[in-house]
């Protein structure tokens, strides 16, 4: 576009009130998380008075926090890790076989995307209610049940993805190495996995970040001991007051390995995002 | 960011790009690669093996759930059979008759908060899909401090929802919030009354400004990639003609980033209107009556008041509208990506 003059004044109005609009909410959670209890109460400041790290201190022992951080890191890697798994597979027979059932396969892992965990909570609640009363098997309140039901969202993602990623791969790729005797999953873990890699990292990311923010399935499918960090931070509120400071530095702990991850691999996640496949 | 370097096409067409010179390469949708003389039952049977395990946890963790839906919205089922669902007794239309009826408080609620969610769902993405064009379009230009830019604008989309959902409560607070500091007593907006936000009819709009928050850089991303796709030759050649910047806008930009607007719009629109964690995280397990949403009342009659089967039939009409949300969500996607891949 060519700039003019009015173009550059434009440009310098609505980014800076972007900046601002999105950098408001990020001071206020910083900033409280370093400041006194005292100072939390009452009016909002926005120069803090005192700055201390003792919010980051004491969250631990107000609320088991340590337990929700534990909780959250083993359902959300173990449900990343199992729907890359599960995904590769499939997505590669997706992008490169022809079997019977794979419109139908793709049609649905496509539309289940568009539909909410409401649809599949009540469901899925009772299948694990009815799986305990046939078998005896524990998953309503366990982390294991939680992980399954995690799945619903990051699973059709990740196939998606993955069958898009592996598509733009060339297939003279594995050709070549087929010719040369490989098998086909020999050329599948050989030669189209490590082409694939920055591909396979950044679903994985973006599939870690969505269970890492799962608020639903976590607040009905939990209990005390196996509650993730999105409701475990509920217990900063008693009846009477809320604990501002020490909400906002686990706010900031919990939201650093996203934001870290997010940043490290934002290139392929937004090329890949961007190129159709979404959510 | 850079131009795409990975393209996500559907499953079905080839990949059009970077197509090996040999061997040749059939344009046939449904037999993508011929290299030697494969055996058709071989080859079948390595795609079932390796969709299986998709194809076992799609069945229990969508299907399975959706046929159950489906089935449960006839049943009444209450708190009282709900660990001994099975025996829940049959009660055919009742559900929807009790729930649905517009002349009913429940039918009542119900069209009123659908016809609300609607018009959440126009607001907060009309807003998103505002602020993430001006963004895409100044940032599309080159000036120093863009790549930062860029990365920061991300930062909403990145963080965990429930986080700066809180954050924002926090801010929205009556008595001590960051919203009401600034509104009240620096530009002395409200007189002396410090207006509630989370509260009455003013709930409805602090949950627009957390959901357009979260979005708009959704909506930004997806802009900014479709703008890297228009040559820059035709915007120079637009201006010595004389267009100006509006004009280049409406003429240009616009009508090149149809098909990626088309998706943009269709799924945040899907988001919002199934939008859960935004409400819940602020009002917490019931919203302000001016501020509930569709996904908020099912989980309401399911998980607060034990109504079972009435969360069932409100279930089974929103499966319904996004079956049919999706099947153009599908279409979209299929033939966009088909274009695109070049």
């Amino acid at each position: 576009m060519i700039e003019t003059r009015n173009f550059r004044i434009a440009r310098a109005i609505v980014l800076t009130a972007l900046s601002i609009f999105i950098a408001v909410p990020l001071y206020v959670i910083l900033s409280t998380s370093f400041k006194p209890l005292k100072d939390v109460s009452g009016v909002f400041r926005w120069i803090p008075e005192t700055l201390t790290i003792q919010p980051y201190i004491d969250m631990w022992t107000t609320v088991p926090l340590a337990r929700y951080f534990s909780n959250s890191i083993i359902v959300t890697v173990t449900a990343t890790v199992l729907s890359v798994i599960i995904a590769v597979l499939a997505a590669y027979a997706v992008a490169r076989l022809s079997f019977r059932g794979k419109k139908p396969f793709t049609l649905i892992v496509l539309s289940t995307q568009m539909f909410p965990g409401i649809l599949f909570l009540l469901p899925l609640f009772l299948m694990f209610t009815q799986i305990r009363t046939s078998t005896g098997l524990q998953l309503q309140g366990t982390l294991g049940g939680l992980i399954v039901t995690y799945l619903t969202f990051t699973l059709p993602f990740a196939i998606w993805m993955l069958s898009g990623y592996f598509a733009a791969i060339p297939a003279a790729l594995e050709e070549a190495a087929m010719i040369d005797g490989t098998s086909r999953l020999g050329a599948l873990w050989h030669v189209v996995l490590p082409v694939a890699k920055p591909g396979i990292i950044a679903v994985a990311v973006y599939s870690f970040i969505t269970a890492w923010s799962e608020v639903l399935f976590a607040s009905v499918l939990t209990n005390e001991s196996t509650k993730t960090l999105a409701v475990g931070l509920r217990a900063y509120a008693s009846q009477s007051d809320v604990l501002w400071n020490q909400l906002m530095a686990a706010s900031v702990t919990l939201s650093l390995p996203v934001l870290i991850a997010f940043i490290l691999v934002q290139k392929h996640l937004v090329a890949g995002l961007a190129s159709g496949a979404v959510k | 960011m850079s131009q795409p370097t990975v393209v996500a096409g559907p499953p079905e067409t080839d990949p059009p790009t970077k197509t090996p010179p040999s061997p040749p390469i059939t344009a046939d949708d449904q037999t993508p690669y011929v290299v030697e003389e494969p055996r058709k039952p071989k080859r079948s049977k390595l795609g079932y093996a390796l969709v299986a395990p998709a194809a076992f946890m799609e069945l229990f963790i969508h299907i399975i759930p959706m046929l159950l839906g489906v089935w449960i919205a006839f049943l009444g089922l209450t708190q009282l059979n709900i660990t001994n669902w099975t025996t829940a007794p049959f009660v055919g239309l009742q559900n929807f008759i009790n729930g649905l009826d517009p002349r009913g408080t429940i039918g009542q609620q119900f069209f009123e908060t659908l016809g609300r969610t609607l018009l959440y769902t126009i607001i907060v993405v009309g807003l998103s899909w505002v602020l993430g064009m001006a963004a895409a379009v100044f940032l599309n230009s080159a000036f120093r401090g863009r790549a930062i830019l860029r990365t920061f604008f991300l930062v909403p989309y990145a963080l965990p929802g429930f986080v700066t959902t809180i954050a924002w409560a926090f801010m929205f607070n009556q008595r001590d919030g960051a919203v009401n500091q600034v509104l009240v007593d620096t530009l002395h907006l409200f007189g002396d009354d410090r207006p509630f936000w989370l509260l009455g009819s003013n709930s409805f709009i602090a949950m627009i400004i957390v959901n357009v928050w979260q979005l708009w850089p959704f909506a930004f991303l997806m802009l900014m990639a479709a703008l890297q796709t228009i040559p820059s030759e035709v915007y120079e050649a637009a201006s010595l003609d004389g267009a100006s910047l509006w004009k280049q806008f409406r003429r240009i930009t616009l009508p090149m980033i149809k098909p990626a607007n088309a998706i943009l719009l269709l799924v945040t629109s899907l988001w919002t209107f199934n939008q859960f964690n935004v409400p819940y995280v602020l009002f917490g397990q019931s919203s302000p009556k001016e501020a509930t949403l569709l996904s908020p009342l099912i989980y309401q009659n399911s998980f607060v008041s034990w109504n079972f089967g009435l969360g069932g039939a409100m279930s089974v009409l929103l499966l319904i509208a996004l079956l049919g949300a999706s099947l153009v969500y599908i279409r979209l996607v299929l033939k966009n990506s088909g274009e695109d891949n070049d």
